[in-house]
C-alpha cells in the first residue's frame, strides 16, 4: 500500500519512500471543522509545506502530527504502521521533534541546557549511576554532549551557548528551538511557522539553516509557512490548505499554477 | 567577651538550628510549587502523615486497625513484631510514593489547566482528607519516635566553647544531626536535578510544559515523581520534628510556619528555602532574646515570622531568591 519507492531529486538529494502517511483527517473543535477530509504523505528526506491562508488549520495539522490534538477522524501511519491514540510525549518518543509558532523553549535554562534537553529520549542508565557520573552514565552522557555540540556548531550558536535563553533576541530564539529539535535526531522535524515575524535576513538565515539541515542529516522536515516565495523556493512538496480543506497538492510548480491556490490567495468570495 | 553576647550567639545558634526545620517543610513546597504550579497546603499534614506511617510501622501497628475492629468486632492492634528503624524508613518511603500516584491520579490528573486558586483548593481539601486518613489509619495518641537520632545537649561542644571562652553553649545533638541531614538532602536534590535526566526533565517541565512534551517527557511521570520527592522531604522533616517534639496532630501546624518563609525566600527557589527558614529562625529567636522578653511580654515567637514576611512583602514581594515578575505591557 505505501509508496517505498527511492528517487533523486534534480539537485541531487536521495527521497525515500513513504515516512508519515495522513489519511482522511478530520478534526473538530465542537462544531467548527479545522481540518476537512485531509489526506497526504510525507516522503524520507523531503521538505514538506504546508501552506494556506490564516485560519487554514496548517497549525491544527501539525498538531494532529506531533499529538497535541486527536483527530475525531481518520488515521495517521507512520513507518508503515497505523499509529494508536498517543500522547504528545510519546508522539516525541517515536522520533517526531518538532518547534512552536510563539517558540517553547525553557527560558530560565542556558542555550546549551536547551538543546541537552532535546536529548532526553537518549538517555538510558539509571539515576544512580548518572548522579555520580560514573561507567556508562559518564560515556552517555559524553555522547549526548558530541551530538549537541555538532548541532550548535552547525546552526552558529557557540557564542550564546551559556546564555539564558529568555535574554535572547527572537530570531536566536528560534534557531536555539530548531537546535533542541535537531538534537533529538528526529526521525521528522515539524517546523511550526519558522520564520515568523522575522526580518528579511533572519528568514534568508533561517531558510538556509533549514535546507543545510535537510541536506547533511538527511531530515525529513515537514514546515508550516505564510510567506510563499520562501516556501516555493525551500521545498519540495506544497500541500495548500484553505478554510480546513486540502485545495493543492505538489510540486512548487505545480502548486503555482493551481487555479484554487491563486483564488484563495488572491482571495475570491467563497460560496 | 560580656555574657550577654555570648549568650546571644547561643540564641541565634539555636535560632539557625530551627531554622533547618522551617527550611525543611519549605523545601517540600517549593518542589511542587516550581514543577506544578500547585501551593501544597497539605505538605503540613503529609509530613505528619510521613512520621505517623513511620511510627506505626516501627511498632508493628495494624493500619486502620479500629475501623477493622468496629465492623468485623475483632480486637487487633498489634502484628506484634518491630520493623528496624531504616527498613520503616524505606517503606514509608514507599507508601509516600505510592500516596504521590494516587493524589495525581485522582486529584490533579483531573484539573489539568484550571487556575491555580482551585489547585489550592483541592489541596486544602486534601490536607483534612489525609488528616483524617493519617487518624482513622494510626489512631490520634501522641507517640514517640525513635529511629535512633542522637538526643540530648552536646556535651562536647559545651565543654569545648567552656574551655575557650568561659561559656558553655547548648546545642541539642538532635539539632546537629538534624543541620547535617537537611544539608545533604539539599546537596542530593541540587545532584538530582543537575545530573540526571528524570533531574533535566523536571527542570524543563518547571519551566514550560508545552516544551516539555515536544521534548517527549510525560508530564504525568514528572508529577508523581516530584511529589514522591516532596513526600520524602516530608518525611525527613517528620522524623525531626517528631523526634523532637513526638508525633501529634499539632505537627501538621508547622506548615503555616513554613509560608513566612517562603515569603521570604520566594516560592520557586530551593536556596530561597533553605536561607528564608534560617532568617526566621535566628530573627524570631533573637528578637525574641533581645526585644520581645525584655519589653513586650515574651512569646513574640509565634508571630514575629509573620510581621518580617509582611515587611518583606511590601518591599520584594518576589521574595530574596524568586524570580522577578515583569509584565510586559
Amino acid at each position: 500500500m505505501l509508496d517505498t519507492d527511492t528517487f533523486t531529486t534534480p539537485d541531487g538529494r536521495t527521497i525515500g519512500g513513504t515516512v508519515m502517511d495522513l489519511r482522511n483527517i478530520t478534526l473538530r473543535f465542537g462544531g467548527v471543522e479545522a481540518i476537512k477530509d485531509i489526506s497526504f504523505d510525507i516522503r524520507e528526506g523531503e521538505i514538506r509545506a504546508i501552506i494556506g491562508p490564516n485560519g487554514a488549520g496548517k497549525s491544527s495539522m501539525l498538531n494532529v502530527i506531533s499529538g497535541f490534538y486527536v483527530p475525531q477522524e481518520g488515521e495517521v501511519w507512520y513507518r508503515g504502521k497505523p499509529r494508536p491514540q498517543m500522547k504528545p510525549y510519546e508522539v516525541a518518543q517515536q522520533g517526531i521533534a518538532r518547534t512552536f509558532q510563539n517558540i517553547a523553549l525553557f527560558e530560565g535554562m542556558s542555550v546549551l541546557d536547551n538543546v541537552m534537553c532535546g536529548r532526553l529520549g537518549h538517555m538510558n542508565t539509571n539515576i544512580l549511576s548518572q548522579a555520580i557520573w560514573w561507567g556508562k552514565a559518564a560515556k552517555e552522557e559524553t555522547e549526548n554532549r558530541a551530538v549537541v555540540e555538532r548541532v550548535i556548531d552547525f546552526l552558529e550558536i557557540q557564542a550564546i551557548r551559556k546564555t539564558p535563553v529568555g535574554r535572547l533576541p527572537y530570531g536566536l530564539k528560534k534557531r536555539v528551538e530548531l537546535a533542541r529539535a535537531l538534537a533529538a535526531q528526529p526521525s521528522l522535524l515539524l517546523l511550526d511557522e519558522p520564520m515568523a515575524g522575522m526580518n528579511v535576513e533572519e528568514k534568508e538565515d533561517m531558510s538556509r539553516f533549514i535546507l543545510d539541515v535537510n541536506d547533511e542529516f538527511g531530515t525529513t522536515i515537514a514546515l508550516i509557512e505564510h510567506d510563499m516565495g520562501v516556501v516555493m523556493d525551500l521545498s519540495d512538496r506544497v500541500v495548500v490548505m484553505d478554510y480546513g480543506r486540502k485545495i493543492g497538492d505538489g510540486t512548487p510548480d505545480e502548486v503555482r499554477n493551481n487555479q484554487d491556490v491563486i483564488d484563495a490567495y488572491l482571495g475570491v468570495a467563497h460560496d | 567577651m560580656p555574657d550577654q553576647l555570648l549568650f546571644g550567639m547561643e540564641v541565634a545558634l539555636n535560632g539557625l538550628m530551627a531554622g533547618v526545620m522551617y527550611s525543611l517543610v519549605a523545601l517540600g513546597f517549593v518542589l511542587i510549587f516550581k514543577a506544578s504550579g500547585i501551593f501544597n497546603y497539605a505538605q503540613g499534614v503529609m509530613a505528619l502523615f510521613a512520621a505517623m506511617t513511620l511510627v506505626g510501622i516501627q511498632n508493628g501497628q495494624v493500619p486502620f486497625a479500629h475501623l477493622i475492629n468496629a465492623t468485623l468486632g475483632t480486637d487487633i492492634h498489634n502484628f506484634g513484631w518491630t520493623v528496624p528503624a531504616l527498613a520503616a524508613i524505606l517503606l514509608t518511603v514507599v507508601v509516600m510514593a505510592i500516596f504521590a500516584w494516587l493524589v495525581n491520579k485522582f486529584v490533579f490528573s483531573h484539573l489539568v489547566n484550571q487556575e491555580p486558586i482551585i489547585l489550592f483548593m483541592a489541596t486544602i481539601g486534601l490536607a483534612y482528607f489525609l488528616e483524617g486518613v493519617a487518624d482513622l489509619m494510626w489512631g490520634s495518641e501522641i507517640k514517640t519516635l525513635d529511629v535512633g537520632l542522637p538526643q540530648g545537649i552536646n556535651d562536647w561542644l559545651e565543654t569545648t566553647t567552656f574551655d575557650a571562652v568561659g561559656y558553655g553553649f547548648f546545642i541539642d545533638n538532635l539539632d546537629i544531626v538534624a543541620t547535617i541531614i537537611a544539608a545533604l538532602l539539599v546537596l542530593g536534590l541540587i545532584l538530582f536535578s543537575q545530573y540526571t535526566k528524570q533531574g533535566r526533565a523536571l527542570r524543563a517541565v518547571a519551566d514550560d510544559h508545552q516544551a516539555a512534551l515536544s521534548v517527549g517527557i510525560s508530564l504525568n511521570f514528572i508529577w508523581v515523581l516530584v511529589w514522591s520527592i516532596a513526600g520524602f522531604v516530608a518525611l525527613v522533616a517528620g522524623i525531626m520534628w517528631g523526634a523532637k517534639s513526638g508525633v501529634q496532630f499539632s505537627l501538621s501546624l508547622i506548615a503555616l510556619k513554613a509560608l513566612p518563609v517562603l515569603m521570604l525566600g520566594g516560592f520557586t527557589s530551593i536556596p530561597g528555602a533553605i536561607i528564608g527558614g534560617l532568617i526566621i529562625g535566628v530573627g524570631e529567636k533573637l528578637f525574641e532574646f533581645a526585644i520581645g522578653a525584655p519589653y513586650l511580654g515574651g512569646a513574640t515567637e509565634n508571630w514575629f515570622a509573620y510581621v518580617l514576611a509582611l515587611i518583606f512583602l511590601v518591599f520584594r514581594p518576589q521574595g530574596l531568591f524568586g524570580e522577578k515578575i515583569i509584565e510586559r505591557v
